[in-house]
């Protein structure tokens, strides 16, 4: 019975996983014969690539900061809307809602907001005096990046309070009870009960908004393109373009094994940190 | 009071980040570019259809939207019969070829879709499926199944032994216990999975993208980012091209709200 499944599994996602691996041992346009180079990709990869390490390191950054931003947001959202009343239901569905929309439709919606001249944005923070920080946030090269992040947070933090909301009601209320009764503060009650309970739930929302980012593409194709000077590229934008602008397929399939490594590492990472239980119930 | 202020505030403040850019797209979908970009919120001049008439009219928006449609439903039908039939057979065998099966597909899992870009374009490239809408069907169906299984064969684990084994007790096959139990019984999880899936077929870029060059096979994600100019973008058409592109997202929204929400989440907690 699982054959259908099996067929078309190994033949369009395992037999190409395995195929990239090849490609990333040779030199290959396209066009011409692909010619074995060994492990040179890897090489020039770590040693002589600062592009590429500049983008990993952009990708860093980036994960960084919409893991710690989408996570204490989407925590401190839940908190508040941990009972289900009319207005709490309500403001959750609000919030969930960026989350249905396609990620080139937000890229697009956020690009008219961050535009320096008739942009929603700057215009709101001249309204309010506040000009100094009207920037150009796509087309600077300092600001590019953490724009795409916060439109990423913008994008997923409701899916995050609703995951955190389902945990958080998993705690038994009489714990806060006996808190109260104790005149514990509320910061003391989070401090000493929602956060240690919150724990798993809090791992699985770290773990899928970093493997999240680091499987980002959309939104900066969409919205940036990886610019200005490459100042908001991403792994996987640089392995498109490498792939589909630079035609050199060989390297770019090196730095698709790079991915997968960087991805496998943070997941490890993450379990014995966060002591995921990923095993299915 | 402290409390209740910075918590009314916070939450006040978020909603209207989320309500504030979705209005200036629907009310920028009636209104003619230099409307929205003098008064982006203010409710437009008149309710004019024109944007969506000239959009039909184009015709650059009804293509796109037939092919999206044709590639989210025969992607999500087949991923959920695969995946389906897949988790049955991981769920209900105890031999060493269920556990085998199973870490086959968690193999999926850790390897993330995007970097088989470079040889399925290859591939395809080989196979004439680039510029077709089966090529798009058969790397959804591929990338999608790993999470799939996933998710059903939990649940399916969850259905209790004993219904399965009266059934076989009656003499029922295999197929026919897949068929008259474990389907019905776990039809929550399959339209929970089924949304999920088609909001990722609906909205994926990247493989169009690459494999998709031709006006007469492009996906919606495709279209609106067409509708980004090189020097100068018509945000009016824009707005009116995102809204298209969201309705069904939107009604099946409100329609499915608790099967949406459980699909979207449990999409991510078990990825």
């Amino acid at each position: 019975m699982a054959i259908p499944a099996v067929a078309v599994y190994s033949f369009l996602y395992l037999y190409p996983a395995i195929q990239n691996l090849a490609y990333s041992f040779e030199r290959w346009d396209g066009v011409t014969k692909p010619q074995y180079v060994g492990l040179h990709n890897f090489t020039y990869l770590a040693t002589n690539d600062d592009l590429f390490r500049k983008i990993v390191g952009n990708n860093i950054r980036f994960t960084l900061i919409v893991v710690i931003f989408q996570t204490a947001l989407s925590l401190l959202f839940a908190t508040f809307l941990l009972k289900n009343t009319k207005t709490t239901i309500l403001l959750r569905v609000i919030y969930f809602f960026p989350t249905i929309l396609s990620s080139v439709s937000v890229g697009l919606i956020w690009t008219f907001l961050y535009n320096p001249n008739f942009g929603f944005l700057n215009a709101s923070l001249k309204a309010i005096g506040l000009n100094k920080f009207a920037l150009n946030w796509l087309g600077d090269s300092k600001y590019s990046l953490y724009a795409i992040a916060l439109t990423q947070v913008w994008f997923h933090t409701g899916q995050m309070v609703i995951i955190y909301v389902a945990g958080l009601q998993q705690i038994p209320a009489d714990l806060y009870e006996a808190a109260e009764v104790d005149g514990a503060t509320r910061w003391q009650q989070f401090k000493n009960i929602t956060w240690p309970m919150a724990l798993p739930t809090t791992a699985v929302v770290v773990a899928y908004t970093t493997i999240q980012s680091f499987r980002a593409f959309d939104l900066v194709y969409s919205m940036t393109q990886g610019g200005p000077l490459n100042s908001s590229d991403l792994i996987v934008t640089s392995i498109y373009n490498t792939a589909f602008s630079s035609f050199k397929y060989g390297y770019a399939s090196a730095q698709s094994i790079v991915l997968i490594v960087v991805v496998l590492l943070v997941t490890w990472l993450q379990r014995r940190t966060l002591r995921i239980d990923y095993g299915v119930k | 009071m402290f409390y209740k202020w910075t918590k009314n505030i916070l939450l006040t403040t978020f909603a209207l980040a989320v309500l504030v850019p979705s209005s200036i797209v629907v009310l920028g979908s009636f209104k003619k570019d230099v409307e929205i970009y003098t008064k982006p919120l203010a409710l437009p001049k008149s309710w004019s259809l024109d944007n969506f008439r000239n959009l039909i009219h184009t015709g650059n928006v009804f293509t796109p939207f037939k092919n999206s449609v044709i590639v989210a439903v025969f992607s999500v039908f087949f991923t959920l019969l695969f995946a389906s039939l897949a988790a049955y057979a991981i769920s209900r065998m105890t031999t060493v070829t269920g556990r085998v099966l199973f870490i086959l597909f968690s193999l999926g899992l850790a390897i993330p879709g995007q970097v088989n870009i470079i040889p399925i374009y290859h591939l395809f490239v080989k196979l004439h499926l680039t510029n077709s809408l089966l090529g798009l069907i058969l790397v959804n169906i591929a990338l999608t199944l790993p999470i799939s299984i996933f998710i059903l064969t939990s649940f399916f684990k969850d259905i209790p032994r004993e219904m399965y084994e009266v059934a076989g007790i009656d003499g029922a096959g295999h197929l026919r216990i897949y068929r008259s139990i474990a389907l019905p019984l776990s039809r929550p999880a399959m339209g929970a999975t089924g949304i999920f899936l088609f909001v990722i077929c609906w909205n994926d870029l990247l493989y169009p993208l690459m494999l998709i060059t031709q006006l007469d096979k492009k996906t919606l994600p495709l279209t609106l980012i067409d509708f980004r100019g090189e020097f100068a973008t018509s945000y009016s058409m824009l707005f009116t091209a995102i809204m298209v592109a969201s309705i069904p997202m939107v009604v099946m929204y409100i329609a499915m709200q608790r099967t949406f929400v459980a699909g979207l989440t449990a999409g991510a907690v078990k990825g």
